[in-house]
């Protein structure tokens, strides 16, 4: 049987590794490559890079660094962040990343997704979409740019927009949740993975091996990203590399 | 000796080379006919659609020095995702021919009528899965129980004859993960991001 997935989702910043809150608070972490070579030690199911100064900061990708990520990993590698151009999907394919998710791109140049998609092929090509849903407000909005931009898309229409384009997995982010510890938002998982076909995986909130399970039992998802849980011993407490264990996640997954 | 790897356009070569690398194996990657036609070795990898693959190996003229070297030469070639899928006829997802290497026809996973129960069964079957072997072979010789692989594919390989089959996989069905007839083997997940697993599939196939 498939397991479910569960990734380490790491964020960069100006080549380092960072986290957020709320995507706010952005505290240092470490040395990436430091981490990626203890997740392939850990033989994590697959590792999401997320560059937050690249489409956000109007900075190029930083090839370099994807190349010495992608070659110190034994298992597959997304990455995100600044992405624009074909050249770039060509570019990042080469290095040996396997997927390459898009999220202003999405809606600033559907055409190269679609035209990406129709090279590189749906299995490639991934949407990040991260939300989010104000105070006193009943309503979900799209946002881009690291959360600092706003897009009209409804939360309706996301799942039949990419299916459309020819994604192959959606990410889902409720900003609200992002480093908070306190579980994935299963509503809105919910209210996605009712009409996706593709591949729905949850991100913003996990803090505990049950709130991965919430997300796949109740929620629907295919896989799950984990932040906070990866680089921090605990909530509030110092920074530690880790990855639950296969036999705690077969357990997990009644596999 | 040296592994070859064909880089036919949309295929993710790096991660292919940093494994062999890893294990200490020499590559390079080719790309026109005439380095196909002094391969030894040759590794055919993949992600993308059928269409624009069987295109880009057509006019490079690499389709037919392939079928040259492999066919008639008989030099061992390893097929992954979609470079397994290439040695069959045909595919569903397309209409060009493949390089008929093994009989059968690439099929689209399709569960809209299947009864999987609560479980959404999404399409690409995408992540780590199980493998059984239906045959011996040197290729798989490293499988054991708890041996997972990569697999990220919306389409899988429908064989004419058993024989050809060498590992078999559950997604909804049981559907056939991995191929071989003779100096051709074909894997529809990635040895190349499997972790150890993938990595001593990769030493088999540089030892045969």
């Amino acid at each position: 049987m498939l397991r479910t997935r569960v990734m380490p989702c790491l964020l960069l910043k100006n080549g380092g590794l960072i986290k957020t809150v709320k995507f706010k608070n952005h505290q240092y972490v470490g040395d990436p490559l430091n981490a990626v070579r203890i997740y392939n030690q850990k033989e994590v199911d697959e590792l999401v890079v997320f560059d937050m100064s690249r489409t956000a900061e109007g900075k190029v990708i930083d090839f370099d660094l994807v190349e010495k990520i992608a070659s110190q990993c034994f298992m597959p590698v997304c990455y995100g962040g600044g992405v624009k151009s074909l050249q770039d999907f060509k570019a990042l394919f080469s290095l040996g990343v396997e997927k390459v998710s898009v999220s202003s791109l999405l809606f600033d140049d559907p055409e190269i997704v679609r035209q990406a998609v129709e090279i590189f092929g749906s299995q490639s090509i991934v949407a990040t979409i991260d939300l989010q849903r104000p105070l006193f407000r009943s309503t979900y909005i799209i946002k881009t740019h690291s959360g600092t931009i706003k897009r009209s898309l409804k939360l309706s229409q996301i799942v039949s927009y990419c299916e459309n384009l020819g994604i192959g997995e959606i990410i889902i982010n409720n900003i609200n949740q992002e480093g908070t510890w306190e579980g994935f938002d299963i509503d809105l998982l919910k209210t996605i993975t009712a009409s996706a076909k593709v591949p729905v995986v949850a991100l913003g909130g996990a803090g505990s091996l049950e709130d991965i399970q919430e997300a796949v039992d109740d929620g629907g998802a295919s896989a799950v990203c984990i932040g906070s849980m990866a680089v921090f011993q605990s909530k509030g407490m110092g920074v530690l590399i880790k990855f639950p264990k296969s036999s705690e996640l077969e357990k997990l997954f009644g596999i | 000796m040296t592994i070859s790897i064909v880089n036919y356009g949309s295929g993710n070569i790096g991660s292919v080379v940093n494994m062999l690398k890893h294990i200490g194996v020499a590559t390079e990657v080719i790309s026109e006919s005439e380095q196909v036609k002094k391969a030894e070795k040759i590794i055919l990898p993949g992600v993308g659609k059928w269409d624009s693959g069987v295109h880009n190996l057509r006019v490079s003229g690499v389709l037919s020095a392939l079928e040259e070297r492999v066919l008639n030469d008989k030099i061992p070639i390893l097929g992954i995702c979609l470079g397994m899928q290439l040695l069959l006829n045909s595919s569903e997802e397309g209409i060009l021919p493949g390089l008929g290497c093994i009989d059968g026809t690439v099929r689209a996973f399709d569960f809209s009528r299947v009864d999987t129960g609560s479980k959404r069964l999404a399409v690409p079957h995408m992540g780590w899965n199980a493998v059984t072997a239906t045959q011996e072979s040197t290729l798989t010789e490293s499988l054991d129980e708890k041996s997972k692989f990569y697999f990220v594919h919306s389409f899988y390989a429908d064989l004419e004859a058993s024989k050809n089959i060498l590992l078999r996989s559950q997604y909804g069905h049981s559907f056939t993960s991995g191929v071989k007839k003779e100096n051709i083997y074909g894997l529809q997940f990635h040895p190349e991001k499997s972790h150890r697993h993938g990595m001593d599939i990769m030493k088999s196939f540089a030892s045969i």
